[in-house]
């Protein structure tokens, strides 16, 4: 499904941010990425949204080759692609039914269509009833479940979470790991990063930890030691 | 494929409006600061018209008065109109008989009996005279040669008054009036320099106050037009209120100043004829005030949202 083949991003003045990284994700998987601060991990992602190009290296995800995809493309790529993010990213002065609806609306979905998947998939992420709330009245838990309600709407193949977890309280970061794992259940490949370790040591999931640019390890049940 | 490009424009437009709605106090400081850019625009557009009618009455007066000997007669007379007439330059021609110009002698001089009684105790000084306006006064010239050939002033009691001082002093006027002219037109194409580079930064400043907005929906895969259509339909929205806001203004500073003014005339700048320019030409203003805020509008927001919408940071 993902698939990363000694892949190098060197920025202009610092050192090189990954390194000949490979990396190989089977469909319906779900793995955590681990690692410090600056190990690299948020380039390995920006890279699979096509947010940076890589230096050098092949990427392939839901068989698409980035080296040939064009510019006016990446749209189509994103949409099929579920993203979410550590400071979730919604649209402020749209509700939360708009911001999920935004993903279908971005895509050319019919109205009806988007009438009858919205609640549903509202549903799944435990907001029923938050429908016209703006994300500046919810609690950080329910904006990151807005976020992952936005992500799964589509239905994407591959869903990647960056540090999701990271400005929640701990009861609030399970509530998001699990929907996580229904997605996953539901047979969406999730690529996890984050640096919480009950959560990494909870899942019991394949682990790859990341460090100054390398894959250091690549265990299929990990454990990560902060 | 059309009828999702239905949907998408449908979508655009909606978006265009509810954004509008919810950005109320942005949209307000934006469209307070293009209806004042876009009132002081109109007012230097007006007052240019009033000064170019107050220079084309000006020079409507430049005449040239050609004098005739009293012994010439009436054929020699009906020629030399005839022949005036045939030049390129020439408006019109009318004729003043002796008569008449003692009649306009004695009216202008009703208050000077010194004059008067000089007139009265001869016989009619006055010659008749023949008074040519011209199409261009910048032009006289040409006239001034006809009249000059020696068939022609050899009927002429006195030189033409196009010369000497008054020569000196017609020729100021039109040069005078002509740098103005052209002095208002580049001073209106410097005002609506300034007023896009003024407009274009307001909306560029609004537009940088929601660049997160634009960045979210490029990662969520939302195409350009998706992402910039409902910014230039909102920006658009501006214009066309900020229009109708400085044309409600211009409107009402003019029916203050002509009931206050009432047909009086502040040198060069005639209000009333001000007044009666805009509110005969209301409504075709009203449509080029909006389009040229909607014009302005779109172009700035189309150019401003474009740095927020790269795919990628290369």
């Amino acid at each position: 499904m993902i698939l990363l083949d000694r892949v190098s991003k060197t920025y202009n003045r610092r050192g090189p941010a990954l390194e000949r990284i490979s990396l190989h994700v089977e469909p319906k998987e779900f793995v955590i990425i681990v690692g410090p601060s600056g190990a690299g991990k948020s380039t390995l992602f920006k890279l699979l949204t096509r947010e940076e190009k890589p230096t050098s290296g092949k990427i392939i995800v839901g068989g698409i080759d980035y080296e040939h995809l064009k510019d006016r493309d990446v749209p189509l790529l994103r949409r099929k692609i579920g993203v979410v993010f550590q400071d979730f990213k919604l649209l402020n002065n749209k509700t939360v039914y708009e911001n999920v609806a935004f993903a279908l609306e971005i895509a050319g979905i019919s109205n009806s269509e988007i009438k009858h998947t919205v609640p549903k998939v509202l549903d799944v992420v435990g907001l029923k009833g938050k429908e016209s709330n703006y994300p500046q009245e919810l609690s950080g838990g329910e904006r990151q479940r807005v976020a992952i309600a936005r992500a799964i709407i589509r239905q994407p193949k591959i869903l990647i979470a960056d540090e999701p977890t990271g400005n929640l309280d701990p009861k609030h970061a399970w509530d998001v790991i699990k929907v996580l794992e229904k997605v996953n259940k539901f047979g969406t490949t999730v690529l996890l990063t984050t640096h919480n370790q009950e959560i990494v040591n909870a899942l019991k999931r394949r682990v790859v930890t990341i460090k100054g640019g390398h894959i250091v390890s690549d265990r299929a049940v990990g454990q990560y030691k902060g | 494929m059309k009828d999702h490009k239905y949907i998408t424009l449908e979508r655009i437009i909606k978006n265009g409006f509810v954004n509008f709605g919810r950005n109320i106090w942005l949209a307000i400081a934006a469209m307070a600061m293009m209806a004042i850019t876009l009132t002081i625009l109109l007012f230097a557009i007006v007052a240019n018209t009033t000064f170019n009618h107050t220079i084309s009455d000006i020079t409507s007066h430049i005449d040239v008065s050609v004098y005739l000997k009293d012994n010439i007669t009436d054929t020699q007379r009906t020629n030399l109109i005839k022949e005036v007439r045939g030049l390129d330059n020439v408006k019109s021609v009318s004729y003043i008989s002796k008569d008449q110009a003692l009649k306009q002698y004695i009216q202008q001089n009703v208050n000077n009996p010194d004059l008067l009684a000089a007139i009265s105790q001869t016989d009619n000084p006055l010659p008749a005279s023949l008074s040519i306006k011209p199409n261009d006064p910048n032009h006289l010239q040409d006239i001034k040669d006809f009249l000059d050939k020696p068939a022609i002033q050899a009927l002429q009691s006195d030189p033409t008054s196009y010369s000497g001082d008054r020569k000196a002093a017609i020729d100021k006027i039109t040069s005078a009036t002509h740098f103005f002219q052209q002095a208002g037109i580049v001073g209106i194409i410097v005002f609506i320099i300034i007023s896009m580079l003024i407009i274009f930064n307001t909306i560029r400043m609004a537009i940088f106050n929601r660049r997160d907005e634009l960045v979210i929906m490029r990662l969520l895969g939302a195409s350009t037009s998706f992402i910039r259509g409902p910014f230039i339909v909102e920006t658009m929205l501006y214009g066309a209120v900020a229009a109708v806001i400085s044309l409600v203004v211009v409107w009402t500073l003019f029916r203050i100043a002509s009931s206050t003014l009432q047909a009086s005339s502040l040198g060069l700048l005639d209000i009333g004829y001000s007044s009666r320019y805009f509110s005969d030409h209301l409504f075709s203003i009203l449509t080029i005030q909006i389009l040229v805020g909607i014009l302005i509008g779109a172009a700035s927001s189309g150019i401003a949202t474009r740095r927020y919408l790269r795919l990628n940071r290369q």
